[in-house]
């Protein structure tokens, strides 16, 4: 029922404007506007904060259709639900979650998640911020890069040293706060992809997350995953789509090119490799929704679907051939697009090593 | 060692220039999409736009081995620049080279090869792409000459070339046999060049849709003789795929060499990410693959010179530095991280360049079919 529902608002509302979205660098604001009035900007948070919470499942249906009309739109609503509303749900105290929760969920408030640094990006021990307790106030000093829907955002979930650990504040967009766009990405172009300056930024005291910053992250970077998992898969099966719609139509040789063994070869391996990244990212989502640890399965369905999100996109571009090369057909958006899946929310190389680390311990 | 060493002190030379006159505008040319003439002037006058051809007719004089390597030296820092070459000399000049008459090789060629002028080929259509025996351009036989009507698409450079060689067929019930190669001059009434493609990669490259309407030329535009068109674009499309392969490499090599600098100078984990086993292991694979793929062309290309049929090897260069071409930038973007998704660094435009390899002049599915062929028997 969700699928159908979210399904018809993106192939009506959001399909027709990906290309101009992609172009333009910037996602219409109605994009934004009408998913919070389907409930979908609080599709992580509880009903009691005025959410529609869903489960892990319906989450990734949910990416999963928003990404197949397009990809940058998915790519904030991941921003927004699983980066940052749900770090405040799961870990923010009473005053926090009453405080912000109503408005993200509503979708009056933005959400996004600043870990990475330029220093830091694999490698989080490197994280350069800091915060530094003043009174009822900490001031918060850094700069934070490549913060997906940065631009929107009018709150962020930041992550600074205090003395020697990790911690995380809710920082509201304010004086202290400059955000720059970042001018040109090659794929995922219209998600507002950010850099975010902090000069003694005051955030009030009680805006630290008191749970430790590490796990904080960590837990959140799983459940995005799952859910860049879900995109991949998105964007893997229109890339199918398209090329199998495209397959039929055109003909030389004097057949429609489906009928070659070498189109079919495409098709089949596109299928298949889609089929099995489904069932990776719905498996991890099942765990999930069980309150198992699905830190691997995360990390297997993130890297294997981001994988064949690369690899069906190409592939799609590669049976349009020369049309498929040009800005009048989506799929070289879809390859630009799904190579970004290969690397924010941790690398394809980081989920290899945290799998194997668990295999080992 | 490959390669003796008049080889690489043509390469080191083509390897300045390019660093010097290609490489600093390659971004900016990508991001405009400007096609610049001065460039095309300056590689003239360089030397680099007529090199296999002999120095009678205003050529290098040199043979395909250095072309192949002047086209991976110019891709290496800018695909664009690199695809216009090819496109020039494989398949604008090198069928009159091939096919014309004496008095066309003199009109075109000196020209031609000094860059004062830039070359194309028309071959491809709406409908006629991997089969191009489906040609719908007609050319009618009128008197003194012939009268071109049809639409050609995705053709390199084709709004900007002062001279093209295209294809048309003159009797549609023969198929590719029907078909007939004619030179067309830019400005001749009734062709037009109509839209400009917006591409995913090579944005600094020019690919127009050519307009014939009741385009008349000369009897002595005619490219070889009546019918032979087919052959003509097929042993043209050979040598144009061993420069696509060059390009391809070229590309590869360019993307590993940002990544080598990259991973020398990325800290993470308290180390140069070089460090790491899972960055060697695309290092490792990118460095042999581009190996493997430059033994392929150099060898393609040495078979065309001692005057062989290169269709298989032509075809198995292609194939391979394509493909391999996709595998390495992918690979350099990866390692690169978010930053190899911007304008900092060159291999996010490597990354959209080089799909073009795996689908310009035959797309990889027709040189498997080409290499079977080749093999097999028809």
């Amino acid at each position: 029922m969700v699928q159908d529902m979210v399904r018809k608002f993106a192939t009506n509302e959001l399909e027709p404007k990906a290309q101009e979205a992609d172009v333009s660098q910037q996602c219409p604001e109605e994009n934004i506007k009408k998913m919070a009035e389907l409930g979908l900007l609080g599709m992580t948070i509880p009903t009691d904060y005025e959410g529609t919470q869903m489960d892990s499942t319906s989450v990734c249906i949910v990416i999963e259709e928003i990404s197949k009309a397009c990809a940058s739109t998915a790519s904030i609503l991941i921003a927004h639900t699983a980066l940052a509303s749900y770090p405040i749900c799961k870990y923010g105290d009473k005053e926090q979650r009453a405080r912000y929760l109503p408005g993200m969920a509503r979708g009056d408030v933005l959400g996004a998640f600043a870990l990475n640094e330029t220093e830091a990006g694999s490698d989080i021990q490197s994280i350069q911020s800091v915060a530094i307790l003043q009174g009822e106030d900490y001031i918060l000093q850094g700069k934070k890069s490549f913060i997906m829907n940065g631009e929107n955002a009018d709150l962020y979930i930041v992550f600074a040293r205090e003395n020697s650990d990790l911690s995380c504040f809710i920082v509201e967009r304010s004086a202290g706060v400059l955000v720059e766009k970042i001018r040109y990405l090659m794929g995922m172009r219209a998600s507002g992809v950010s850099e975010i300056t902090m000069s003694n930024c005051r955030v009030p005291r009680t805006n630290r997350i008191q749970s430790e910053g590490r796990e904080i992250a960590r837990d959140t970077l799983d459940f995005a995953k799952l859910l860049i998992g879900a995109q991949a898969v998105g964007i893997a099966q229109i890339s199918l789509d398209n090329a199998l719609r495209y397959s039929k139509e055109r003909h030389q040789f004097g057949r429609p090119i489906c009928r070659f063994q070498l189109v079919q070869e495409m098709l089949a391996e596109m299928a298949t490799k889609i089929s099995a990244a489904r069932g990776l990212v719905y498996h991890a989502a099942s765990q999930r929704n069980s309150s198992h640890d699905f830190s691997v399965e995360a990390a297997m369905a993130k890297w294997f679907a981001s994988e064949t999100a690369s690899f069906a996109a190409k592939t799609a571009v590669q049976i349009y051939g020369g049309y498929g090369y040009t800005m009048d057909f989506p799929v070289q958006r879809y390859m630009r697009d799904a190579k970004v899946t290969e690397i924010y929310g941790e690398t394809s190389e980081i989920q290899k090593i945290a799998i194997t680390e668990r295999l080992l311990q | 060692m490959l390669l003796d060493s008049n080889y690489v002190k043509f390469r080191d030379k083509v390897r300045d220039f390019a660093l010097q006159v290609i490489a600093p505008q390659a971004s900016e040319i990508d991001e405009t999409g400007e096609f610049r003439r001065q460039t095309i002037k300056e590689m003239g006058e360089f030397g680099l736009l007529g090199i296999p051809f002999p120095k009678k007719h205003g050529g290098a004089g040199l043979d395909n081995l250095s072309y192949a390597i002047a086209v991976e030296e110019v891709s290496r820092v800018c695909g664009s620049t690199g695809v216009t070459m090819a496109a020039h000399t494989s398949l604008g000049c090198q069928p009159i080279y091939a096919h014309g008459t004496e008095i066309q090789r003199k009109r075109y060629l000196p020209s031609l090869l000094r860059g004062e002028k830039l070359g194309s080929f028309g071959l491809t259509e709406p409908n006629a792409g991997s089969d191009a025996a489906a040609t719908e351009t007609t050319a009618r036989s009128i008197g003194d000459g012939w009268v071109i009507n049809g639409t050609k698409r995705f053709i390199t450079s084709g709004g900007i070339a002062d001279t093209l060689v295209i294809t048309a067929s003159q009797d549609r019930s023969k198929g590719v046999h029907g078909i007939s190669a004619f030179i067309i001059e830019k400005g001749t009434i009734g062709f037009t060049a109509a839209k400009e493609e917006q591409k995913l990669g090579l944005r600094g490259s020019v690919t127009s849709e050519l307009l014939f309407e009741d385009c008349r030329i000369p009897e002595q535009n005619l490219l070889g003789k009546q019918y032979e068109g087919f052959k003509i674009f097929m042993e043209t499309l050979d040598g144009g795929r061993i420069s696509i392969a060059a390009m391809a490499l070229g590309i590869a090599q360019g993307a590993l060499d940002s990544s080598l600098i990259y991973a020398q100078n990325r800290m993470q984990f308290g180390k140069p990410i070089r460090k790491f086993q899972l960055v060697q292991r695309l290092i490792a694979d990118m460095h042999t693959e581009i190996a493997a793929a430059r033994h392929l062309t150099y060898h393609a290309a040495i078979l065309k010179d001692r005057g062989e049929n290169v269709t298989k090897e032509a075809a198995m260069a292609k194939l391979y530095a394509s493909e391999m071409c996709m595998r390495a930038a992918s690979h350099a973007v990866q390692i690169h991280g978010s930053r190899g998704l911007t304008r900092e660094y060159p291999v996010e435009r490597f990354f959209r360049d080089a799909k073009l390899t795996e689908i310009g002049e035959g797309t990889s599915q027709i040189m498997r079919i080409v290499i079977a062929r080749e093999v097999l028997g028809r």
